[in-house]
């Protein structure tokens, strides 16, 4: 574990703590919009420690407090947190080996530890850059959840602070390097595409499920046209 | 929100989150395939830019919105350090918000 600390430099340290922070501040909403639709105090606070997925988390109180079922907010939540599956088998390798390593990563994968340990090149980085954010961001989102459910609606909408502009512009500036290889870039733009058009007219998460599609578009370096003898 | 329901969504959240890891020892796959898959996650996270940036989850998010994660990216493209790229992203949809832009 040693190790990955000392790989860890003062930048990659700052920029999680810049996403770790605005993580805090959006917990803190969190908290409080779960008690102001009713919930007691620790049940934002056990839903934060247990399925750590901000994006389901609002949504499954949402649609409780909007009368829905709470089948219908797990289903939804599950719908919304499938993505994570994909993520696993691309960054898979940088959790470590070890069935402790393995269990504790993989609660830790989230978008922003994706995006950091995909921003990294060399893999030692990769592993440092998605722990420090899995596990400072882990500390930071229950912390602001905690803050603001005891603290209610003194905490104010983090839109007006353009909160809801920094999640996207962090995973886009992390995201920016791995565009730069013109195969990527044209799945990634036509994934993004099919995400958008279809956004109005499917449940959340399954836009970007379908975003995958742009795939199709992906080509890696021109194969050799290798003559075979079954041809 | 029953305790129940929490506790579902809770190990189901789990089981996606360490299947692909888990699968990854399972299947030896060719360089294709993982290049393939290695792409697959830059494209759900550009997926997750662009509705995140320009929609509410059902429609359009508004001016603001849009226009903060814009300067973000061109800052970010600039190679403008990190937090810069965040703090002007939410400076400027907080900014235009409070002048009334939606």
């Amino acid at each position: 574990m040693r190790s990955i600390w000392r790989t860890l430099d003062a930048v990659l340290l700052r920029d999680v703590a810049a996403v770790a922070l605005g993580a805090a501040v959006t917990g803190a909403s969190f908290g409080a919009i779960s008690v102001g639709s009713g919930l007691p105090w620790w049940m934002p606070v056990l839903m934060s420690l247990v399925i750590f997925a901000g994006g389901s988390q609002f949504m499954a109180v949402g649609i409780v407090a909007a009368g829905g079922s709470p089948a219908a907010a797990v289903l939804a939540g599950l719908v919304l947190n499938a993505r994570h599956l994909p993520f696993g088998l691309a960054i898979g390798d940088v959790l470590g080996r070890s069935p402790l390593a393995r269990i504790v990563g993989s609660h830790l994968l989230i978008d922003e530890s994706t995006a950091f340990a995909m921003s990294q090149k060399d893999p030692a980085r990769a592993r440092a850059a998605y722990w420090a954010c899995g596990v400072a961001l882990f500390f930071s989102w229950n912390t602001g959840v905690l803050i603001g459910a005891l603290a209610g609606q003194a905490i104010g909408d983090p839109m007006t602070f353009g909160l809801d502009a920094a999640f996207p512009a962090a995973m886009l500036a992390l995201t920016l390097p791995a565009l730069k290889d013109a195969a990527t870039r044209n799945a990634a733009l036509a994934g993004a595409a099919i995400a958008l058009a279809t956004t109005p007219f499917l449940p959340a998460g399954l836009p970007v499920l379908l975003a995958l599609a742009g795939l199709v578009v992906f080509r890696t370096k021109k194969e050799e046209p290798c003559p075979s003898p079954q041809s | 929100m029953p305790v129940t329901a929490v506790l579902i969504l809770a190990a189901g959240t789990f089981a996606i989150r360490i299947a692909g890891p888990l699968l990854r020892d399972r299947v030896t796959l060719p360089d294709k395939a993982r290049e393939v898959i290695s792409a697959s996650a830059t494209v759900l996270l550009l997926a997750l830019v662009a509705v995140s940036a320009l929609t509410n989850g059902k429609q359009f998010g508004g001016w603001a919105l849009a226009a903060g994660v814009v300067v973000g990216g061109l800052a970010a493209w600039r190679k403008l350090p990190f937090v810069a790229v965040i703090v002007l992203a939410a400076a400027t949809t907080a900014g235009l918000r409070l002048i009334g832009v939606a």
